[in-house]
């Protein structure tokens, strides 16, 4: 370690019964930049950035934040540590029962730091920032479209302004044009938060698109690092394979278990 | 050798299984009530669930209460009739619905409709990560929703049994008036006779721990909830079934306890 990593992620493991997850993930990522963590369905992506905010309890290992351990750190620590975080959830996971305007402003009003008069208009501005009229505000999240709910959840992420963002497949289940502009939004609102990000995905036009440096999990550990630029090309036969979608290589997928 | 161990074994591991599960609920009903002194408070979500647990829970204890005082006024009257005691009618009615069957009914009516729809509510948020998504929005679940719940049931249910209380007597009245031919004034004369405030409390306070029961099942088996709408409908079922029961063996405790002194 150089300069400090904003996040660092030592020997972690994870497993559900005798089925390892995880298996030893080490990864850095530095401060205000862009990381997407690329790998097969069912790999532990999501299991990985779920151990980082704490609602995974992980078997083993270290989570360092700004260089501190948060599952050494008490709880009420480390919980500070984690608020930091921002999370867009893989399907939105908006709060059904909520108007769109209060799933937008929900942290805030959480958090007290607005009062639910000033949380409607505020509302409103952050679904200006991801594209939607504040009138999107009085539905609720089930008449939504995908991309909608995607956009507000984005809009849900952002509101605290938090200083480290996660996205799971932020454009898993959307169509090109659609994911494209999804992914221009993530890029919009890290950028003007100046936050550090950390995206998964398997859509490697996405990875480009938002990814400083790339990582590819398998089978439980991380394999390999680079410039997310050099996703297409890396000579890493992991990699290559995945990034290429070919059937041969050292990526056997599990059709039975 | 193990042939012979096998069934104890198996006896043993069900009774450790129950065991486990029992201190397990026990955990989180201790963590929800950990919240009640610990601001924030959401008043708001209580307010919402006892609209949702008590309010809309209304019709169907109105239709239980009000049928079964008028088929315990007609019961007791073929029963009693040959004994020439029309006076214990109004009684019977009163004490049994306010001491037994009105909280139990209620109780039981309100653990099929709330309490699924807390367990089936719960069960998505925990499928669909809304319940994570609370988390990291600096909320913490059991505090946004299981304490406000378990607050809502004990509030809720006591006064749900007091509405089914008065209609309880309401059915006797007019099944003993309208069909039976007693006169309506000696029948509510005879109705608070014999009836202490002890037979009402003692009702209320049980639908108070039914209340609370049926909100903590709802809550529990809704966040334990895992494997998208096939685990949701099996946390609905396992939350109306665990309250139901939980009821029924609590009902006989507490009728104990209140009158075997
Ligand atoms: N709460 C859990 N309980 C048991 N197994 C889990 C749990 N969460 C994830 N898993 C398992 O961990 C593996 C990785 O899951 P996940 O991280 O969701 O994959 P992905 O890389 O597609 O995001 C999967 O095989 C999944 O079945
Ligand atoms: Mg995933």
């Amino acid at each position: 370690m150089s300069t400090a990593a904003k996040i660092s992620v030592r020997g972690l493991n994870k497993a559900f019964g005798d089925k390892k997850v995880l298996d030893g993930i080490d990864l850095d990522v530095m401060p205000g930049t862009a990381m997407v963590v690329i790998g097969g369905s069912g790999t532990g992506k999501s299991v990985l950035i779920k151990c980082i905010l704490g609602l995974i309890e992980a078997d083993s290992g270290s989570i360092l934040i700004d260089g501190e351990d948060v599952l050494k750190a008490t709880p009420a620590r480390a919980r500070a540590l984690r608020s930091q975080i921002g999370m867009l959830f893989q399907n939105g996971a908006l709060f059904d029962s909520l108007p769109v305007w209060e799933n937008v402003a929900f942290g805030l009003l959480a958090q007290n730091k607005i009062s639910r008069r000033d949380a409607r208009a505020k509302a409103g501005e952050f679904l200006a920032q991801v594209g939607l009229a504040a009138s999107v505000g009085e539905l609720s999240p089930a008449e939504l479209s995908g991309g909608m709910q995607k956009r507000v959840a984005l809009a849900r992420a952002i509101a605290g302004a938090p200083q480290i963002m996660f996205f799971d497949e932020p454009t898993t289940g959307l169509d090109p044009i659609m994911g494209a502009v999804i992914d221009g939004l993530i890029v919009d609102c890290v950028k003007r938060l100046g936050s550090t990000s950390i995206a998964i995905t398997h859509d490697m036009a996405s990875a480009q698109r938002i990814g400083d440096v790339a990582a590819m999990l398998y089978e439980g550990r991380i394999v390999w690092t680079g410039p997310a630029a050099s996703l297409l090309d890396s000579d890493n036969e992991v990699v290559s394979q995945f990034t290429h979608g070919r059937r041969e290589g050292p990526i056997q997928m599990a059709l039975r278990r | 050798m193990n042939a012979v161990l096998s069934p104890v074994a198996a006896l043993g591991r069900a009774v450790q299984n129950v065991l486990g599960l029992i201190g397990e609920v026990f955990i989180f009903a201790l963590s929800a009530l950990s919240h009640l002194l610990r601001p924030p408070f959401y008043w708001r979500r209580i307010g919402r669930s006892v609209m949702e647990i008590g309010y809309f829970s209304l019709p169907v204890v109105a239709l239980t209460t009000l049928f079964t005082g008028m088929v315990l006024a007609l019961q007791a009257y073929t029963g009693f009739s040959r004994f020439n005691a029309q006076s214990a009618i109004a009684s019977i009615v009163v004490l049994s619905v306010t001491r037994e069957l009105g909280p139990v009914l209620a109780g039981l009516m309100v653990a099929g409709r709330a309490g699924a729809a807390i367990a089936a509510e719960m069960g998505t948020m925990r499928v669909t990560d809304q319940i994570d998504a609370l988390s990291t929005l600096s909320t913490n679940p059991m505090k946004y929703l299981v304490t406000p719940r378990l607050i809502a049931g004990v509030i809720a249910l006591p006064l749900l049994v007091a509405v089914g209380d008065i209609l309880g007597v309401m059915g006797g009245y007019l099944v003993a008036t309208l069909k039976l031919g007693f006169n309506g004034t000696d029948y509510l004369h005879n109705t608070f006779q014999y009836l202490r405030t002890d037979d009402v409390v003692s009702g209320l306070i049980k639908a108070s721990v039914f209340g609370f029961i049926i909100a903590l099942m709802g809550c529990y088996h809704g966040f334990k909830s895992k494997g998208g709408a096939q685990g949701v409908g099996a946390a609905t079922t396992s939350a109306v079934v665990s309250a139901s029961v939980l009821i029924l063996g609590l009902d006989y405790l507490l009728t104990q306890v209140f009158f075997s002194s």
